[in-house]
């Protein structure tokens, strides 16, 4: 082919210097640091499990979950304490759920998408970050003082539910919004009311992550320690705790008390009550994962 | 109708503060009392200036901060942008269980553990049992997953046409994370951050062990400091009565904590609303 | 263990000029400046594209046109190797880049993508200013030089400069749809490429915008050779100087069918599938 022949191009091309090996190896240099810390995070996590168990599985027999406190670390029980945190649970949680699927089904459902709902739903998301012992000092005046309930576990369960309360219904809202459009125009297609459709199309489609959420919020109301702080649980405690009279604990005050003092027994039995803390809060967590998967297992979309 | 009941808590918690720390300020002088730098509620002379305990819950959060971010957000990055199955199924437990583990706990962590067996060894005679820097660290480790979450959600909503676009001008995944989705997720990594530090301020439990009871102005983290939290915690569990200057003094702390976490909180949100990337 | 790299150490790129100084076609029988041979590409154990053989000659538009499904995008997207983004991708098969294989052991894709650049389907520009678009490609790779002027040649060839000149600060996603799409190839061609791969790039475009960046296309193969992927067969007749076609077989796997010079696949296939296609009857 006369004319052609090759050579540079007309105008010289931009001159680059990739670099790639020194690129590279910052690229190498990045994700060591990422895996860094999350190294940094498992053994710190080991550290304290570890830590915990060292020094409480000694002190964690038997007796120990039977018995009353005591002045003296090797008869002191945590009875009390555990029975509190689990009626506490119970009735936080019977307290949550109306309540709380109430108020995510109004929102999420029934509500029109005005000003106000807006500004109820922001008000919520407020609420969740507040710190929780400002719900203690609310949970004084209102319950303690104003209701004249007194400082009893009802007073302590009550102000619980309030810090949780947003944070249920924040999950519950997620859980009815993920439900498909398309359920619920197939429940009105056959001539369902409004709350005939809620109950058989959105309610069991959401029921898993509502659930979830409500017993995830139990497992943290379990730790939860400061607000019931304000509230008054007691210091000592040497009856089971009821509901409506008599002075109440629960495990992470019982946990606060005796961290607080520096004998190594005294902090033999912390860690041991720390224990039955971390078991509860983990059953917790398996019972939330089986009932998502049972609840789960009826829904197909 | 159960929805206004978030409504009325909120009117109600703001009204009742309101309210008492009115009185508080009948007994006190609210000056003094805002930038006052000693604070000795039990002890005479009374004193109610609120900016040593607000120093000390700011120093406590500023160390958890500092341990907070890079932590997070490199685990943040690690789960949006290298996440292989084996990199989730380790990540991702080690955040939730670190999540879900009680404040006190963390607290206690700091006092058996993290003060004698770490700190001391290294601080020496500079440091008790008691410090800001034992508190910071837990407290560090306890919103390291808040920020995690947040970030991560944010950084995996950029979208995939951004990072193969990146890629197909020969950049490593390096600069990709740099230079295209750490910027373009900006607004949510810092509402997260934020949001971290409105949750440092407000804990009680993990500080209330750790750091001590000593109010005082000081930016030394090797200190025992009193945050707003702790003071709350130690009012109540004394015998004060009900209508004694320390009992009110309560509220009135509370009230600064409220407004203070409040306010970062509406930060946040705004935030995520001025400065979101439009992609 | 440092490895010689030798997508590094570049050789200058070679244009064919005809006499009169202007760049134009190569003619049908130069070296091709990419090679397939054997290629099948693999996610997981399921092949989506089998044993092409493939020539792309340079500073011409070859188009690959099919149905849809049949690995058109996965094919070119091996090329510049952004498949290995996709944990499950696996290729066998050689691909040749001026006779280099772009999927030895020492070659590192990063490299592989400076010299082969992409145009997406939908335009992904940088939620930045359009500066900062164009000027990206060039920053990552160390350019040294004049950045505005490349900015400014860059966007100039891409028929983008008129546009947006006064506006430079402004972030890239404010363009129109067609706009942008010509800022993605501004960037693109920053860069300096060898080839410009193109996966559907007016699919998401309205007709006027189409046409531009059609006749863009024109202009901009006297300097890069051009693959473009793409559902239109009118763009492909049009645009093109060489097409593959390809289609799906039955095991649901993508292979060559036919290729050649465009006007005789559209005017005379020798493959009673081509002429099925390009007719209308199928796809």
């Amino acid at each position: 082919m006369a004319g052609l022949t090759a050579t540079p191009a007309a105008s010289s091309p931009p001159r680059f210097e990739p670099a790639l090996m020194r690129r590279k190896l910052t690229g190498t240099l990045f994700y060591g640091a990422c895996l860094a810390a999350i190294g940094i995070l498992i053994v710190a996590l080991l550290a304290l499990l570890l830590d915990v168990l060292i020094v409480g599985l000694p002190w964690l027999d038997i007796d120990f979950i039977a018995s009353m406190p005591s002045r003296r670390p090797a008869q002191a029980g945590v009875l009390p304490a555990l029975v509190g945190s689990i009626e506490l649970a119970i009735i936080v949680g019977l307290i949550t759920f109306p309540v709380g699927i109430g108020a995510a089904l109004y929102l999420a459902e029934y509500a029109p998408d005005t000003r106000v709902t807006r500004l109820l739903q922001t008000n919520i998301s407020n609420l969740a970050g507040v710190p929780s012992i400002i719900y203690g000092i609310f949970g004084l005046a209102i319950f303690v003082r104003l209701l004249g309930l007194g400082p009893v576990l009802f007073s302590g369960a009550a102000t619980l539910a309030l810090v949780i309360l947003p944070l249920v219904i924040i999950a519950s809202i997620e859980a009815i919004k993920a439900v498909p459009q398309a359920q619920r125009e197939g429940a009105y297609a056959l001539g369902a009311s409004r709350w005939q459709m809620v109950r058989s199309s959105v309610l069991p489609a959401a029921a898993p992550g509502i659930m979830t959420g409500i017993i995830l919020a139990m497992a943290r109301a379990i730790g939860e320690a400061a607000p019931l702080v304000v509230v008054g649980a007691a210091a000592f405690v040497t009856s089971l705790p009821q509901p409506l009279s008599g002075s109440f604990t629960v495990l992470p005050i019982q946990v606060f008390n005796w961290a607080q003092r520096p004998q190594a027994d005294f902090q033999g039995i912390a860690a041991a009550a720390i224990i039955v803390i971390l078991v509860l809060v983990f059953i917790l967590n398996l019972l939330a994962l089986v009932v998502r998967a049972r609840l789960s297992r009826h829904i197909q979309w | 109708m159960a929805a206004s009941l978030g409504v009325v808590t909120t009117i109600g918690i703001v009204v009742l503060l309101t309210y008492q720390t009115v009185q508080f300020f009948q007994i006190v002088n609210p000056i003094d009392f805002l930038t006052g730098t000693v604070w000795s509620a039990s002890i005479e002379p009374y004193k109610f200036g609120v900016l040593a305990l607000v120093s000390g819950t700011l120093l406590v959060a500023t160390i958890a901060m500092i341990i907070g971010t890079p932590l997070g957000l490199l685990s943040a990055i690690l789960l949006s942008e290298y996440s292989s199955n084996r990199v989730r199924n380790i990540v991702k437990p080690v955040l939730e269980t670190i999540a879900g583990i009680p404040t006190i706990v963390l607290g206690f962590f700091a006092i058996n553990f993290l003060s004698p067996e770490v700190l001391k060894p290294i601080f020496g005679d500079d440091i008790g049992i008691f410090s800001a820097l034992a508190g910071g660290i837990v407290v560090g480790i306890l919103i390291t997953p808040l920020i995690a979450s947040i970030s991560e959600d944010a950084m995996r909503a950029v979208p995939r046409g951004l990072r193969e676009g990146a890629y197909a001008m020969g950049a490593t995944k390096f600069e990709v994370v740099r230079k295209v989705v750490l910027p373009a997720a900006v607004s949510g990594v810092m509402a997260s951050i934020v949001l971290a530090m409105s949750r440092a301020v407000g804990e009680t439990m993990a500080v209330v062990l750790a750091v001590g009871t000593r109010p005082q102005l000081t930016f030394n983290p090797l200190e025992s400091v009193q945050t707003m939290t702790a003071f709350i915690v130690q009012i109540t569990q004394g015998e004060t009565s009900q209508g004694s200057v320390q009992f009110l003094s309560l509220f009135a702390v509370a009230m600064v904590l409220f407004v203070i976490t409040f306010a970062l909180n509406l930060a946040s949100a705004w935030i995520v609303r001025r400065y979101r990337t439009a992609y | 263990m440092v490895e010689e790299n030798p997508l590094i150490a570049e050789p200058p790129t070679i244009r064919i000029m005809a006499s009169d100084g202007r760049a134009t076609s190569a003619p049908p029988d130069a070296e091709p400046v990419i090679e397939l041979r054997d290629v099948s590409c693999f996610y997981g154990s399921f092949r989506a594209v089998r044993n092409v053989d493939l020539e792309i000659a340079p500073q011409r538009i070859t188009a690959l046109i099919g149905p849809s499904g049949c690995g058109k995008s996965t094919l070119i997207r091996t090329i510049n190797r952004m498949n290995d983004l996709v944990p499950s991708f696996r290729a066998e098969g050689t691909v040749l880049l001026d006779g280099q294989d772009l999927f030895a052991r020492e070659v590192d894709p990063v490299a592989v993508r400076r010299r082969v650049g992409m145009v997406f389907q939908k335009p992904n520009p940088f939620p930045k200013s359009i500066w900062e678009n164009v000027a990206f490609g060039p920053k990552i790779n160390g350019f040294k030089g004049d950045l505005d002027e490349l900015v400014e040649r860059s966007l100039r060839r891409a028929a983008l400069w008129d546009d947006v000149k006064d506006k430079l600060k402004q972030s890239g996603m404010a363009l129109s749809g067609g706009q942008q799409q010509r800022l993605c190839i501004a960037r693109t061609i920053a860069i300096d490429p060898e080839v410009i791969l193109m996966d559907e790039p007016c699919s998401a475009l309205d007709p006027r915008s189409t046409r531009q960046i059609e006749e863009l296309m024109v202009e901009l193969k006297r300097d890069y050779t051009i693959v473009i992927v793409t559902h239109n067969m009118q763009q492909a007749a049009r645009a093109s100087d060489t097409t593959v076609f390809l289609t799906m077989g039955e095991d649901r796997a993508g292979y060559v069918v036919e290729q050649g010079e465009t006007v005789s696949i559209f005017t005379n296939p020798q493959h009673q599938l081509t002429e099925d296609y390009v007719s209308g009857r199928f796809g």
